[in-house]
């Protein structure tokens, strides 16, 4: 090699500028939405559509980085023609669609599902859908008082059909003490609306890994790892990606976790700051959230192309070696 | 490779590739969100051919695993070339035209049978040939590697074998076709373009050229000296001889990283002085004569750093560090000062300016593109350019832009270190998912998946050795001998062990492992030594 004329001269530049080959651009598609016209490009969602005309829409289970899973049903629109409201995070756009996004049927029925998830799940740490909740005017109290919470592990062993009905009297929950079983992760699915987020990261949208998945049926429907062992006997390899996509806080880091039953989570005393991984030479940003100097939890920006705000274990918790231990 | 040192891809075409080559590289751990891009890459239908004597959770993804004998891969890419060139696969069009050394090529890989080659690599040779037919018949196809092709005495020759299968089937130069070595730290790529290199400036620019060693001078107005400098290897040689009597050491370990430990302590022990300039009192450290704390890089201090497809992105600081503790830049200007020369205070901005006025190839990347977040991928000639997402496309050009590239006949040359009764088993070494390197920064955080240092080795071993997983073992090659607990493990075949190096404070692999490098990229052969393995009980 070393007798190349190249060895020694930086050979020249392409008269053209790489680039990714162009796919041919369809023509954009017109739809109205609540009288509205609005062009998108083809492909596009009814969710995009909407967004594009600052339309109200609320989603829980949708995520930019994930294949939508339509299991919430909050982000439902009616649509000129179709019997059933129809999720407008994954309904694809077609020519002269008519929508509506505002009408009674449609904020009746957003209303309800987030009436019945205020109801049966602690929403404290998602402040989002709590908004969402306030703004469709629920009133989770006229199901009763919340039941009392499972004891640890009881409604990871329900089987269908090992029901007591219930009276009617007490909003049924899922509430449950949080699972501590590592020092990384912590699961508290008190806080767990079942929207697959976490599943969908950990299996073919991200991970690829498969340690979780949906068990059980219908109110008894929880996330799982296999035979419901504990994580560090499960396939989990901690890359954290689950905890990125869930909404509710019902997955969180351990850091976060006991700061907050300490009582000295504070964000108004955080910085986020973006720098890059170190362990590799992939190039993955960091989030670092610092508060009194101290790394408390590490992110990475769902925009950002390399990692679409994933991470593995190393770039999401191996910073204990630059955490300043007072003396 | 070609005059430009970085791998010739961006990550998105991993995605829209047709046939991946993993050769050598567990990326599944060892780059886990690069495996994202390579999963996404299967989720869109590229078939992945795993190339590794281990059975490695990358492979365990891969249409097809290639377990060769550590050291064979020569053998492997050699065949590939010769059943390519002889079912008509190669591309004669884009061989006339952007390369030369065709024909001698060709000749040194006749001997390249499948037949030797299933004997020699113990892949089988029907999948060789389906590895090369596939290869050679993809509309796109990427080569992607890492240091089980680099950690070798060979190691040149290994890549070397590479490039000539992108150049026989014309897989370069073209979007979802290239070569990449993935980087195993965030700056690898960046300190080599920034000149950390025995032999470069800057921007690859040669030091022996003289107008770009002119360049320089006028610009920091000073004398360079014209010729290239000593690789890691030439200056443990230099330090043996004598001759290399100082070293300053800025974040490494070498006491710890380098092959034979004990020859590496010996040899750093006889030096008149030695600085080390890292996070922590590492080993190295404990032998130096000074010490001087350097704030962590990644997230205490402000610039630059460059990724595996090229990407120059910018690292902050996110942390005050602990008192003491100087900023890399601090240290090296208030030296400066200290030996006459004041540099002013240092601002990694400032530099980085100096850095684009001299190297063409960053000429385009201010640090207000680069405050957006994505990076900028070099070569970007000017303000307006978006820097090059794959390189070499020069080489489709008609008539041909700049000169042919070169076919290197590379020939097959085993492992230094070859099995003998008394050390019956190849140990290789390589890393795990949660730990990083000799675990300096690793070794404090809480994993869950860490079960600490172990002898890998097969069922058929285990069983033929009479030994059970988690029984200490003595481990046993020319150079030394340690104690660890064994791990049975299915990834491995008979004769084959495997040993990580993350936990030398309690199992020093490094006692094991042979230090013969590569002359040309002053690697040493970490993939490759003989032991035999001793039960401590009776």
């Amino acid at each position: 090699m070393s007798d190349s004329s190249y060895w020694f001269q930086p050979p020249p530049r392409p008269s053209l500028i790489p680039m990714r080959p162009q796919t041919p651009i369809s023509p954009p598609v017109e739809v109205s939405i609540d009288g509205e016209k609005v062009s998108v490009p083809a492909g596009s969602t009814i969710l995009d559509a909407c967004k594009k005309i600052g339309r109200d829409t609320p989603t829980i289970c949708y995520h930019d980085t994930l294949e939508p899973v339509n299991v919430c049903r909050v982000c439902v629109v009616e649509v000129e023609g179709s019997r059933i409201l129809v999720p407008s995070c994954s309904r694809k756009v077609e020519p002269e669609m008519v929508i509506q996004t505002a009408s009674d049927r449609v904020r009746h029925s957003r209303k309800m599902v987030l009436e019945f998830l205020q109801s049966s799940v602690d929403l404290s740490t998602a402040p989002q859908i709590l908004d969402q909740a306030r703004r469709y005017q629920t009133n989770p109290a006229r199901y009763g008082d919340p039941s009392p919470p499972a004891i640890q592990n009881e409604r990871d062993h329900h089987h269908a059909g090992h029901h007591e009905i219930p009276s009617g009297e007490m909003a049924q929950t899922v509430a449950q003490p949080p699972k501590v079983d590592n020092n990384l992760y912590v699961r508290d699915y008190a806080k767990c609306l079942l929207c697959y987020k976490c599943v969908e990261a950990c299996g073919t949208d991200a991970q690829n890994t498969f340690a979780i998945a949906v068990a059980g049926r219908g109110f008894d429907g929880r996330i799982s790892t296999e035979y419901n062992k504990p994580l560090p006997d499960s396939a989990c390899v901690y890359c954290g990606n689950c905890i990125a996509v869930c909404p509710t806080g019902a997955l969180s880091f351990k850091s976060e976790f006991d700061m907050r039953q300490a009582g000295t989570w504070d964000e108004s005393l955080q910085t986020q700051t973006d720098t890059i991984c170190s362990y590799c030479g992939v190039g993955c940003t960091l989030t670092l959230h610092v508060q009194e100097n101290k790394i408390v939890k590490v992110t990475s920006p769902f925009e950002q192309e390399i990692t679409e705000g994933n991470l593995c274990i190393k770039g999401r918790f191996g910073y204990s070696h630059v955490q300043n231990i007072e003396e | 490779m070609f005059g430009a040192g970085g791998g010739t891809n961006s990550y998105e075409e991993i995605e829209n590739t047709n046939v991946i080559l993993l050769w050598g590289s567990n990326a599944r751990e060892t780059h886990p969100i690069f495996f994202h891009h390579i999963l996404k890459g299967i989720h869109n239908g590229a078939k992945l051919f795993a190339i590794d004597p281990r059975r490695t959770s990358s492979a365990r993804w891969a249409d097809s695993w290639l377990g060769l004998d550590v050291g064979t891969d020569i053998v492997v890419s050699n065949a590939m070339a010769r059943e390519i060139i002889a079912s008509g696969l190669h591309n004669p069009d884009f061989i006339r035209h952007a390369t030369q050394g065709f024909e001698a090529y060709a000749r040194s890989v006749e001997p390249f049978t499948l037949d030797f080659a299933e004997r020699e690599s113990g892949v089988p040779k029907e999948t060789l040939r389906e590895m090369a037919h596939t290869y050679a018949q993809a509309d796109r196809a990427i080569i992607c590697w890492t240091l089980g092709i680099t950690e070798h005495h060979n190691a040149v020759d290994n890549v070397q074998s590479l490039i000539n299968l992108a150049l026989l089937t014309g897989h370069i130069g073209k979007y979802g076709s290239g070569l990449n070595p993935l980087r195993g730290q965030n700056n690898v790529q960046g300190g080599g373009d920034m000149g950390a290199l025995p032999d470069r400036l800057p921007g690859f620019q040669h030091i022996e050229v003289d107008a770009f060693r002119e360049k320089f001078n006028r610009k920091w107005n000073t004398t360079l000296p014209p010729k290239k400098g000593l690789n890691l290897t030439e200056m443990f040689h230099a330090m043996e001889n004598g001759s290399l009597k100082a070293l300053y050491v800025i974040g490494e370990n070498p006491l710890q990283s380098e092959a034979d430990r004990k020859h590496a302590e010996k040899v750093l022990r006889g030096l008149d002085f030695l600085v080390v300039q890292d996070m922590f009192l590492t080993a190295t450290g404990e032998l130096a004569d000074v010490v001087l704390p350097a704030a962590a890089g990644w997230c205490e201090s402000e610039g630059t750093v460059t990724n595996s497809e090229r990407r120059v992105q910018r690292v902050r600081q996110a942390l005050v560090p602990p008192k003491g503790a100087k900023d890399d830049l601090e240290i090296l200007f208030e030296l400066a000062r200290r030996l006459g020369h004041d540099w002013g205070k240092p601002h990694a901005r400032e530099i980085w300016e100096e850095l684009r006025s001299l190297s063409p190839v960053h000429a385009g990347i201010s640090y207000e593109r680069l405050a957006s977040g994505k990076g900028i991928q070099w070569p970007c000639w000017d303000d307006s350019h978006p820097g090059e997402m794959f390189l070499h496309g020069r080489l489709w050009e008609k008539p041909r832009n700049g000169p042919p590239v070169a076919f290197t006949p590379v020939a097959h040359d085993p492992p230094v270190e070859r099995l003998c009764p008394e050390f019956p088993i190849r140990l290789t070494t390589g890393r795990r998912l949660d730990d990083y390197n000799t675990g300096v920064q690793t070794s404090g955080y809480s994993s869950p998946l860490r079960r600490g240092e172990t002898l890998d080795l097969s069922p058929e071993d285990a069983q033929k050795l009479g030994v059970f997983p988690g029984e200490i073992v003595l481990v046993v090659s020319r150079r030394g001998a340690i104690q660890a607990p064994v791990r049975v493990t299915e990834s491995l075949r008979q004769g084959l062990a495997f040993m990580t190096f993350h936990f030398q404070d309690n199992i020093n692999t490094n006692i094991l492992t042979i230090d013969e490098t590569d002359p040309r990229s002053g690697t040493a052969e970490f993939k490759a030594c003989a032991i035999r393995v001793e039960r401590l009980v009776a």
